[in-house]
């Protein structure tokens, strides 16, 4: 145990090319967390396990960076916002909305949803067209709202597979050379005229409202159109939105692995020094506790505690923190029974400092940079122990891991149904954030212990 | 030789007390959750009992006298089984505590053993030789790949083995072995339809290619266990060996001329094997806790896989006896390895 300086080890550790590497993937980590907590409203995560939020999601769509690899283009799933136009002629009031498509892929649309919301009184007319990229223009439905005579707010959903709008297609089947009448609606819509062909291009839906009142107006519309593949991680079988997930996995998997493994370092070294500083019965009594806790099966305990108690993700931390002090106590003791003997502990004791602070000023301080070695390699266990608890469904539901994206995944047979967007990013980031750790683990742990420098 | 038994004394009986220990946070943790349980077993056995027998109901008039003469059959039974007294009472702690540690759990409340029977005893019994099988196995394979791994890398450092080796060791250890179970079942039971994706074999154990098969199951959690073990074994017997290569009498035979190939296998290994066999008792007893979530993905049917499902349905009978059966095989394995350590390092041995 030779002290070494801090500059001594800056300068080794800028050396070691994993220790950087290790640095560099923590420091792009807290990158993406700060990006998460800025671009995702915590709101979204907290509303992860609730169904309603992501209705409008296509249920385990691919990510759509799929697309650039494959020959066939899977098609997006897309929520279009409107661009609203607004004039008058003769006192009707006309509010267009147009949603813009450019659709290039070689799938039809599996269905699509046009959802909005309007502010009016007394008598209104809506009509939705679609322009297609070779000019045609294809009434989908005109429908009126219902009269109010004070202003209303109304809210409608219209479905593609909607009776009114197949009826109106069918109305004009002469335009198809081909038998519309078993098809869909989105196979028809984005269809080549001549033969059941996808027709790629410029698409737009066109949704007029027509009044008498220029109160009146649209106040939230979108159109939702279905495809396979959504975002940059895809979604899985509840229609999240897998990105949001991992990305809040994030700042949760590093809060978990540096609290619980600074926590059981800070506690497993006071516990070690005092032990071994004060030798004799205190050293045997708190070794044999110190044995005890070694010696009892950490995951059942978890579990059990986790089923039991609470599994409430400060809760975990503290659970997790009383099995992993254990180690460093063992270590730490060792160290101290060295450092004691040393002179200037032995001057410190003559001159009648207090046990405390010749624990606090001369003997912690010798061992800090072993404490952040083993603070480091301490952080990947409590990530894949949490991961492991969350995977077995004891995670705490409010806060969305790495773990229980898996743990879900598993429970809806993601392996068996080939959902492999589902599986691989969460394992590969729970690894990845691990090997950062080892990573400057070890080469702390080489700088400060040089016998195994080699 | 004293030494080492002082040593050994002063070890069983912290082994012991940590059995002990387990005990008593186990029986604490579930306890008040097992006398409700129990209780409502109590009401729905009498009543199912009661309305199994009409004539009891007929010979009352007054539903009020009927309740009441359920409830005090109820209050009978409870008194018999000492359900009156709190669960934290010292006696009901005391005989709970006893009963498991005779290794009589009861009969479990939901599962049941493959032949049917609800004892918490029959249903451990049936599942804990295939942990055993799968886990010990696994181990073996893991220590052999390790060993002329490590020994490998350590005759040549920092050559392409070795660095091979250690940046594999690193790597393997921080993917969860469960995430690359999931991994290989997607891979070899899925796209490529090599092993079968659930690991309980699909015919009667009495069948007589019931052992086939089983093996035939098991090697898909078995090559998952072994990819991701035997790197960082194989690192660890590098570095305990790279200790051993510098010593002197190591030196010593070099400089004579024993064939290097020869030093590394005979002579530095048989000095390498102390650490190297205690560890190999520790990581036994470590994997074994590692054994819930493995075999859970794996749907392999041991012990680990039974705790998974006691748990999902808070079956607390079964919940204790595999937490006891664990923490005895634990600490068995931490047990041997200490004997092991003792019997190896001379300075436990003479106690210094």
């Amino acid at each position: 145990m030779s002290s070494v300086s801090s500059a001594d080890i800056k300068r080794e550790f800028s050396k070691s090319v994993l220790g950087i590497t290790g640095i560099l993937i923590i420091i792009s980590l807290i990158t993406v967390s700060i990006i998460a907590a800025i671009t995702i409203p915590a709101s979204t995560f907290q509303e992860w396990n609730n169904p309603e939020k992501w209705l409008e999601y296509p249920k385990t769509s691919v990510p759509i960076w799929v697309n650039y690899f494959t020959a066939e283009k899977i098609p997006e799933h897309k929520i279009i916002e409107p661009q609203i136009f607004q004039s008058n002629s003769n006192n009707v009031y006309l509010t267009s909305q147009q949603f813009l498509i450019n659709f290039e892929f070689d799938d039809f649309p599996s269905d699509f949803v046009y959802e909005y919301e309007a502010k009016y009184s007394n008598a209104h007319l809506i009509s939705v067209n679609l322009l297609r990229p070779d000019g045609l223009e294809v009434n989908l439905l005109t429908m009126s709202l219902p009269f109010s005579e004070n202003e209303t707010i109304y809210k409608q959903r219209i479905f593609s597979t909607d009776e009114m709008i197949k009826k109106n297609l069918l109305m004009s089947s002469n335009l198809f050379m081909f038998d519309i009448s078993q098809k869909s609606v989105t196979d028809i819509l984005f269809s080549d005229t001549n033969e059941n062909k996808i027709l790629k291009g410029n698409y737009a839906f066109v949704v007029n409202m027509y009044g008498i009142d220029n109160q009146s107006k649209i106040t939230d519309s979108k159109i939702v159109l279905g495809g396979k593949a959504y975002g940059f991680m895809g979604t899985d079988e509840l229609r999240r939105d897998l990105a949001v997930g991992l990305l809040w996995g994030t700042p949760l998997a590093l809060f978990i692995g540096v609290s619980v493994a600074i926590g059981s370092v800070v506690v497993g070294l006071i516990y070690g020094v005092y032990s071994g500083y004060k030798g004799k019965k205190t050293d045997e009594t708190m070794m044999r506790f110190n044995d005890i806790i070694y010696a009892l099966p950490a995951l059942p305990f978890l579990i059990i505690l986790a089923v039991t108690i609470s599994n409430s993700i400060f809760l975990m931390i503290g659970f997790l923190m009383i099995f992993s002090w254990v180690g460093v106590a063992k270590v730490s003791r060792s160290m101290s029974l060295q450092i004691k003997t040393r002179q200037y502990v032995e001057a410190a004791k003559i001159m009648g400092q207090k046990d405390s602070k010749i624990i606090f000023r001369h003997i912690i301080p010798q061992l800090l940079p072993y404490a952040f070695a083993s603070i480091a390699i301490s952080v990947p266990a409590a990530i894949t122990t949490e991961a492991g608890l969350s995977f077995l469904g004891l995670g705490d539901p409010s806060f969305p891991t790495w773990g229980q994206i898996l743990h879900d995944a598993n429970t809806y047979g993601a392996t068996a149904q080939g959902f492999w967007w589902w599986i691989i990013p969460p394992g590969l980031l729970i690894a990845i954030t691990g090997l950062a750790f080892v990573f400057i683990g070890n080469a702390l742990d080489s700088i400060v212990n040089p016998k195994l420098k080699r | 030789m004293l030494g080492l038994k002082r040593y050994l004394v002063t070890r069983g009986l912290t082994m012991f007390g940590v059995l002990l220990v387990t005990l008593l946070l186990t029986v604490a943790l579930v306890g008040s959750n097992m006398d409700t349980i129990l209780k409502q077993g109590i009401i729905f056995q009498v009543r199912s009992e009661i309305t199994d027998n009409p004539s009891i109901a007929k010979s009352f008039t007054n539903p009020e006298d009927f309740e009441a003469f359920v409830q005090q059959k109820i209050d009978e039974r409870i008194i018999a089984l000492g359900l009156d007294t709190p669960w934290y009472s010292p006696q009901r702690i005391g005989y709970t505590m006893f009963k498991i540690m005779i290794l009589d759990f009861g009969n479990a409340t939901f599962l049941t053993s493959d032949t049917g029977s609800p004892n918490v005893g029959d249903i451990l019994l049936e599942k804990l030789p295939k942990t055993v099988l799968l886990f010990t196995t696994a181990t073996i394979i893991i220590s052999i790949i390790g060993i002329l791994l490590g020994a490998a890398s350590s005759s040549k450092i920092g050559s392409k083995t070795d660095r091979l080796t250690s940046t594999f060791a690193v790597i393997s250890s921080s993917f969860p072995v469960w995430w690359i179970g999931m991994l290989m079942i997607f891979a070899f039971a899925f796209v490529y339809q090599i092993f079968p994706a659930r690991a309980t074999p699909d015919i009667e154990p009495s069948d007589p290619g019931y052992i086939l098969s089983l093996l035939y199951h098991m090697a898909l959690p078995l090559i998952t266990i072994v990819l991701i073990g035997f790197g960082s074994w194989a690192y660890l017997v590098r570095n305990f060996m790279v200790g051993v290569m510098q010593e002197d009498f190591i030196t010593a035979k070099r400089t004579i001329g024993i064939n290097k190939k020869k030093i590394i296998y005979k002579h530095a290994l048989k000095n390498a094997a102390p650490p190297i066999v205690t560890i190999l008792a520790l990581s036994l007893s470590g994997s074994l806790g590692g054994a819930i979530i493995t075999e859970a993905v794996f749907d392999w049917p041991g012990m680990g896989r039974l705790y998974f499902e006691a748990i999902s349905v808070m079956d607390l009978p079964v919940i204790i006896g595999s937490t006891y059966v664990l923490t005895v095989l634990f600490l068995i394995s931490i047990f041997i390895a200490d004997l092991l350590y003792g019997y190896f390092d001379p300075r436990v041995r003479t106690g210094l």
